[in-house]
């Protein structure tokens, strides 16, 4: 087995470009799950209007990239207003299914050919990162590291990315050590007894999650840049969930969990396909053949997960004080 | 007996010196059941006035209505100059009337002291585009932090501040609730069963705590089973049943009115003679 090879790919990991994406989205969850108490299984949705947002403005309306931005910035923060008036109201658990349900016809909606001029339907949309990548100041050339080698685009997205992550956790974190951020964490623990105490809960669910919901539309921007390609399937429930796992694994009230948690998971990702991989081609899994081992590291994560929340539902992060009181 | 809180003879529904919560006309149906039928209701000032009655009374719901928590069918009611029919339970409590509830709505996962920061409502830093500048905010924070440790040596929960407060017990739980909804002084409190759960050591504390508030020239309305506490510190009381106003007046002379002996023995009928205080049945409570 190469392991030098495994471990190269797997520190590739912590620092990839989807990683970057899957933690901004992670850090927008831990804003509406962690913070606020909304149970939302729709990220999903969120990152796909950043994403189509961005791809749209760029193709369609000709506007360069800051333009492009705000637009897919512009298309979450309204899908969270138009889905949170009626929603919101909701107790936790309703909410889930409603975010859940908004997120697939959302997908659907990208995905059918009534509007494929503007959404390019089934096949999605590519070729929208010019304007972005115009701004690269890293000459071109392949970059070594380690073992692994980066183009100049490869480096500039992954900057790029790194630095939103930083940005975005900086923001988090100003937000939640101030009285805005106590008076979240007051609706998270009883929204009754934070109305009695003359908060207005429905509007700071709001702003919640519209906030969540950009840093996660900006993840979703992150995540089709990589590759200048943006497809419907992208965005199916398995993208929330492979969320919920990285915020869950890092700690869902805790700004470094999701970054640390996304590493960790998508590291832990590489590194078990790398070992399975090894372990197939050594004749050690008769059962298993190479294209298999895609799917069984997925299964693993699901094992992963479930051991996860039943034996340390704090993540890493979270503070063990916490959990003494939910049993 | 004369008394200065009622216009005239106290009678139910009748009219006060000086109310600061006046009711007309409230009622609330769930299904066939009509929970709240109360005509006319009024709240005097400054004092400190027990609402009791048998369980199902719709004493608690009565209190939903009036913050806002529930809607009622019918009615209005205005407080302190403000029509509140139809305005939401936060703008209620912004406007100085302020709810503990029954089941002890401590928030777990905040320390005791974030809980009583929670309860002030004039703090800038609680709008989103202000929270980023600490300035703004910082010395505002400062104020409340003192306020709040103010509050919880008042209640003796000065040793807990940095505790969360699900590791509170019951009974500091209730005084945690009570000292928040001081935090942002308001005009009238209302507090849904403060002595449920509470030991007996703590309840006369609490009790101190109750009057203090009187002498602050808070106006308390709270809701109780124990009649020894409701003897011991109201000025005035309302009694429900069957969610109408059946009497009300001064503690000593509400408790000898038939109507109350009626609503609280009917209740008694039905459940078991050891749960009955025999000093009270003595009184014909």
């Amino acid at each position: 087995m190469d392991w030098l090879n495994i471990l190269n790919l797997t520190g590739g990991e912590l620092i990839g470009a989807y990683t970057a994406a899957y933690v901004l989205c992670a850090l927008g969850l831990a804003m509406h799950f962690g913070f606020t108490g909304l149970l939302n299984f729709g990220q999903a949705a969120f990152a796909a209007l950043g994403a189509y947002g961005y791809a749209i403005a760029t193709l369609t309306f000709g506007w360069n990239m800051w333009g492009s931005v705000a637009f897919g910035l512009i298309c979450s923060a309204a899908f969270a207003v138009v889905l949170g008036i009626p929603t919101l109201r909701l107790r936790a658990d309703y909410l889930a299914i409603v975010t859940i349900a908004a997120a697939q016809a959302l997908r659907f909606a990208f995905a059918t050919s009534a509007y494929d001029k503007v959404t390019g339907g089934a096949n999605g949309l590519s070729q929208f990162g010019e304007d972005f990548y115009s701004y690269n100041p890293i000459p071109e050339g392949r970059y070594p590291l380690g073992a692994l080698d980066f183009s100049e685009k490869e480096i500039w997205i992954r900057i790029v990315g790194w630095s939103l992550v930083a940005i975005a956790a900086v923001v988090m974190l100003v937000l939640t050590r101030s009285p805005w951020g106590r008076v979240l964490k007051g609706i998270r623990e009883d929204e009754d007894a934070a109305r009695a105490l003359g908060k207005n809960v429905f509007a700071y669910k709001i702003q919640s999650l519209v906030i969540g919901g950009s840093i996660a539309s900006l993840g979703g921007m992150l995540f089709v840049m990589s590759s200048q390609t943006n497809q419907p399937q992208t965005w199916g429930t398995n993208f929330t969930f492979m969320i919920w796992t990285v915020l869950l694994l890092g700690g869902a009230a805790t700004i470094l969990g999701p970054i640390v948690g996304g590493m960790t998971f998508f590291a832990l990702l590489m590194f078990t396909q790398g070992i399975l991989e090894g372990l197939v081609n050594m004749g050690w899994l008769p059962f298993l053949d190479i294209a298999q081992v895609g799917q069984i590291r997925f299964l693993l994560v699901g094992l992963v997960l479930m051991l996860l929340v039943i034996f340390r539902p704090q993540g890493i992060f979270g503070n063990k004080k916490e959990l003494q009181f939910n049993g | 007996m004369a008394n200065q809180i009622s216009v005239g003879e106290p009678a139910p529904g009748c009219k006060k010196v000086d109310p600061i919560l006046v009711a007309k006309n409230v009622t609330r149906q769930f299904g066939g059941l009509t929970a709240v039928n109360v005509e006319h209701l009024e709240i005097p000032r400054g004092q400190i006035t027990a609402l009791i009655g048998p369980n199902g009374a719709g004493k608690t719901t009565m209190f939903n209505l009036l913050t806002g928590f529930d809607k009622p069918n019918t009615g209005e009611w205005v407080f302190n100059g403000h029509n509140l029919a139809g305005v939401p339970s936060y703008k209620v409590a912004r406007l100085g009337m302020i709810r503990t509830f029954q089941l002890t709505k401590a928030l777990s996962l905040l320390t005791v002291l974030d809980n009583m920061r929670l309860g002030d409502q004039k703090n800038p830093g609680e709008s989103f585009l202000a929270s980023f500048v600490r300035p703004l905010w910082k010395s505002h924070e400062k104020k409340i932090t003192a306020k709040a440790d103010e509050l919880l040596k008042r209640f003796k929960l000065d040793a807990k501040r940095e505790d969360y407060a699900a590791a509170l017990s019951g009974g500091q739980r209730k005084l945690l609730e009570m000292a928040r909804a001081l935090m942002s002084d308001p005009k009238l409190v209302m507090l849904d069963e403060p002595m449920a759960g509470v030991n007996p050591a703590l309840t006369q504390s609490l009790l101190e705590h109750i009057k203090g508030l009187k002498d602050s020239g808070t106006t308390v309305l709270f809701v109780e089973h124990d009649m020894h506490m409701v003897r011991h510190i109201s000025d005035w009381v309302i009694v429900m049943a069957e969610g109408k106003v059946v009497a009300e007046g001064p503690p000593a002379e509400v408790m000898k009115n038939p109507a109350v002996i009626d609503a609280y023995l009917g209740a008694h009928a039905n459940s078991d003679l050891g749960d009955v205080n025999i000093d009270d049945a003595k009184e014909g409570i």
